[in-house]
């Protein structure tokens, strides 16, 4: 079989695992195939358990699966782990020094105990690069041209400093692969074989997501560490010089978000990321984003709850959070990407949204959609229609009129009133988080406070127009309608595809706008569809419940995770198998 | 230029008659005016409390936000703007409880903000209950038997956490309060104030009176040295008989955080056009992940 493979690179944090698996990913990547990759790891710096599980295939994947080929041991703990998991004849690559006695061993896969330890040794590498001599080892399995590993070793440990480094690397990479290829390669039934395409790109929601803000204007970035928002924060920070990006990092997320005000207030394209427990800390901010009509972006890249919950896992379960998030009444926009090319659009559309509507937007991403790496087009990543929309602003005639003092928050038809250049001498204006007046002053009077939280609420109104529908796949009549949000699309995506080589037919809903809520376009759909099932990553089916309290609709089955861990298309077979 | 008179608001004062707060409010137009400052040059950003008015009684940019988070939108603004003075209003229960620790940070950050702490010693806007600045033993609607918490030294803390200026005030002393806080304007980074303020309705204990036996300027006294941090701690922890005002510390020999952000060497990030990247970048960051 080939070109249809799935390896796990399994091992003790510190043996690294997820950049090791990246980097095979990358190759296979740079080899033509289609990819999508997963990390797994815990909360802790050294020792546990880690893996990372690449699939590849020479046609367009949705998302990981269940079934694996290869896994590459590093660990007894990643034989014990992940050996089970092997198919018929799939492969297990460890070092034969861990001595594992192979009786340890179930029968249908194939042993490929190396030595690889003395293959570092003699390679002239360091102890530390069990890992390269591993992918090395796959590319010896599955036939995989070494040219495409070696130009990823270059690319990664490349440069003046490190070419030793580079150089040992691609030793042991070369060794591993031949041992292996010279022992095992006519055993291992699963290749790997370059293919013609266009060169695509390799990443994951977090780094789409900081691309597209980059490309949107955001020119303030402000945050404070928690996993997995931070990534957003780090390759900012990485590109703040180059592309003129305040960044800062805070005492707290409290801080953070009110930085990201204080600039959004003076005029700049202004952003925090964050997890749940952070946003926990900026919901009173958010408010006085809502209170003083400040444009500002909340990336908050959700993981398990309540409280510290499972750091480096995945959840969808703050969406009822986020949509209510502060109190008081006052309107938002959120946004829930679930492909690559959605996290780079509301990467940029988000800064648009918040200026357009003057409100706060958050982008609600979770862990499996930032942290997984997929493979897109390099047209997914369009800059070509990137646009930059600042909203209403005064006309340089408007400002010279202004007799009368600016009113920042005029009431117009919209709910939007007109900003201006910040600290411009003819609109010096104050804003207050108590309730105002047009011109900012704090008025308590019972009439101005009705018509405010009305001119308020109307700007959710007016952004309507530029909220989408949530996208269909599949036939447009089918024995199964799937409702998903965010990152359950992949998974989804690929269950309706085992399930079409079942025979049964289905298609999918899937909502990426989620605030305001596109309520007629839901209801349009799922008032046809014959059966309705919703998955998402929560208990309580916060999606399912949204849907219903704003169309009336009854999603009839759920298919619920709070594991902690992504869906998988087989989860989601083996949930509807059930009911 | 403009006059005093420009920095006049059409909001009239919700204070109690006879508040500190007045003294403070006309202090700082004075010393804006002084400086030949306009009101768009200038921020105000305060927090939440009865000094957190303040912006709302002075025509110039300004933001009141959350309690105890007015500095890190002051930061925010700063950041965004440098080219603007941008001076935070805050109180002793905005700023030294809910506040204290994006005050530390500041200070250390050494971010140009002119903190101007209204210390009163009590809750005004929430009606009398005790402050972290209300002395051992205060008697107030949550303190009744007295409180138990001792009082914390802000100007102490702003100094162990690497504040540049360190200055404190009486709001009935007007001239020196301007000029205070035109020295604080023109610091280079971050500059606390604390200025002692009667509440003539919660605070009976230390009034205008009560102040105006203890204050004493500083540097008119013989070793008034304020580039000595030594001197300025044991000045600023002077506090019963006798309560010293005036610069008590600075130096200017430490930069400015926002001196040294890369993305501000070409000016203020605030006032760039929003443009679309060159194709050159976008292929820059593309190429990243292939």
């Amino acid at each position: 079989m080939k070109n249809d493979f799935t390896v796990i690179l399994g091992g003790e944090a510190g043996q690294g695992v997820e950049s090791t698996g990246a980097g095979f990913a990358l190759a296979l990547a740079r080899a033509g195939l289609h990819v999508f990759a997963v990390p797994d790891y815990h909360s802790r710096i050294r020792g546990g358990h880690n893996f990372f599980q690449v699939r590849a295939k020479d046609a367009e994947i949705f998302s990981h699966n269940e079934t694996v080929h290869l896994v590459l041991a590093l660990t007894r703990e990643a034989v014990q782990v992940h050996a089970g998991q092997l198919v018929p004849g799939g492969g297990l690559v460890y070092d034969t020094a861990l001595n594992l006695g192979t009786d340890a061993l179930p029968s249908h896969i194939r042993d490929f105990g190396m030595p690889l330890r003395d293959i570092v040794e003699q390679a002239g590498g360091s102890k530390l690069m069990l890992n390269t001599a591993a992918v090395g080892a796959a590319a010896g399995l599955t036939g995989l041209d070494m040219r495409f590993l070696e130009s990823v070793i270059q690319d990664n440990f490349g440069g003046k400093k490190g070419s030793e480094i580079a150089t040992a690397n691609l030793n042991v990479a070369c060794a591993a692969h031949d041992y292996a290829e010279k022992h095992f390669a006519d055993q291992f039934p699963f290749k790997l074989e370059a293919v013609e395409a266009p060169r695509r790109m390799l990443l994951g929601g977090n780094a789409a997501m900081t691309i597209g803000a980059l490309a949107g204007g955001c020119r303030f970035m402000a945050g404070y560490p928690m996993t997995p928002g931070s990534p957003i924060l780090e390759m900012m920070c990485a590109n703040a010089a180059e592309f003129g990006v305040v960044t800062k990092q805070t005492e707290d997320e409290i801080a953070a978000i009110c930085m990201a005000i204080g600039a959004g207030h003076a005029g700049v394209r202004a952003a925090t990321p964050t997890s749940g427990g952070g946003f926990s800390l900026m919901v009173e901010a958010l408010g006085l984003a809502g209170m003083t009509e400040v444009p500002v972006v909340v990336f908050e890249v959700q993981r398990p709850g309540p409280s510290t919950g499972l750091p480096t896992r995945t959840e969808q379960s703050d969406l009822m959070f986020v949509l209510h998030a502060s109190q008081g009444e006052f309107p938002r926009i959120v946004l829930a990407p679930g492909t690559i090319e959605e996290a780079f659009r509301d990467g940029w559309r988000a800064f648009n949204l918040a200026e357009k509507y003057q409100c706060p937007v958050i982008v609600l991403s979770d862990h499996f959609l930032a942290a997984s790496l997929q493979t897109v087009p390099q047209e997914a990543v369009d800059f070509e229609h990137v646009t930059i929309d600042r909203g209403s602003m005064l006309t340089p005639e408007e400002l010279d009129a202004l007799e009368t003092g600016y009113k920042r928050f005029a009431f117009t038809e919209t709910g939007i009133s007109p900003r201006v250049p910040f600290g411009h001498p003819r609109a010096v204006f104050s804003a207050a988080s108590d309730e105002h007046d047009e011109y900012g002053h704090i008025e308590e009077d019972a009439e101005n406070r009705r018509r405010m939280v009305e001119k308020r609420m109307r700007k959710l109104d007016a952004a309507r127009q530029d909220i989408f529908p949530p996208k269909s796949y599949g036939p447009a009549e089918a024995d199964f309608t799937f409702v998903a949000w965010g990152s359950g699309y992949g998974p989804v995506r690929e269950a309706m595809g085992m399930l079409e080589r079942q025979g049964i037919s289905s298609n999918l809903l899937h909502i990426t706008d989620v605030w305001p809520f596109p309520a007629d376009a839901v209801s349009e759909v799922l008032r046809k569809a014959k059966r309705v099932v919703s998955v998402e990553g929560n208990q309580t089916g916060q999606m399912a419940g949204l849907i219903r309290r704003e169309t009336g609709i009854e999603v009839g089955q759920q298919i619920l995770r709070y594991d902690g861990r992504p869906f998988s298309p087989e989860f989601i077979l083996r949930a509807l198998e059930e009911v | 230029m403009a006059s005093k008179t420009d920095f006049d608001s059409p909001v009239k004062p919700t204070w109690c008659p006879g508040c500190g707060n007045f003294g403070i409010l006309s202090a700082v137009k004075t010393a804006l005016t002084e400086l030949g400052l306009e009101p768009h040059q200038v921020v105000l950003v305060s927090g939440i409390g009865q000094s957190s008015k303040t912006p709302d009684y002075i025509h110039a940019n300004g933001f009141m936000t959350l309690h105890g988070r007015a500095l890190p939108v002051a930061t925010g603004v700063k950041l965004a703007r440098p080219d603007l003075k941008v001076l935070v209003h805050s109180g002793d229960g905005d700023g030294y409880s809910e506040g204290m620790g994006h005050m530390v940070h500041a200070a250390r950050r050494n971010i140009g903000i002119v903190h101007i702490a209204h210390n009163n010693q009590i809750y005004g806007l929430t009606k009398g209950q005790y402050s972290p600045t209300s002395a051992e033993g205060t008697r107030s609607k949550t303190s009744p038997e007295g409180s138990i918490d001792r009082p914390i030294d802000p100007l102490m803390v702003a100094l162990a956490a690497g504040a540049t200026f360190v200055a404190r005030a009486f709001s009935k002393n007007g001239r020196q309060l301007s000029d205070i806080v035109k020295a604080a304007v023109q610091h280079r980074g971050y500059a606390l104030i604390d200025v002692l303020q009667p509440c003539v309705t919660f605070n009976r204990v230390n009034t205008y009176e009560w102040y105006g036996e203890r204050v004493y300027d500083a540097s008119g006294e013989p070793g008034y040295a304020p580039a000595d941090f030594d001197w300025a701690m044991r000045t600023a922890r002077i506090w019963g008989d006798r309560i010293p005002t005036g610069i008590l510390y600075q130096v200017e020999s430490v930069l400015s955080y926002e001196e040294q952000v890369p993305a501000l060497r070409d000016g203020p990030v605030g006032t760039r056009p929003v443009l679309p990247l060159s194709a050159e970048k976008a292929q820059a960051l593309k190429a990243a992940y292939m």
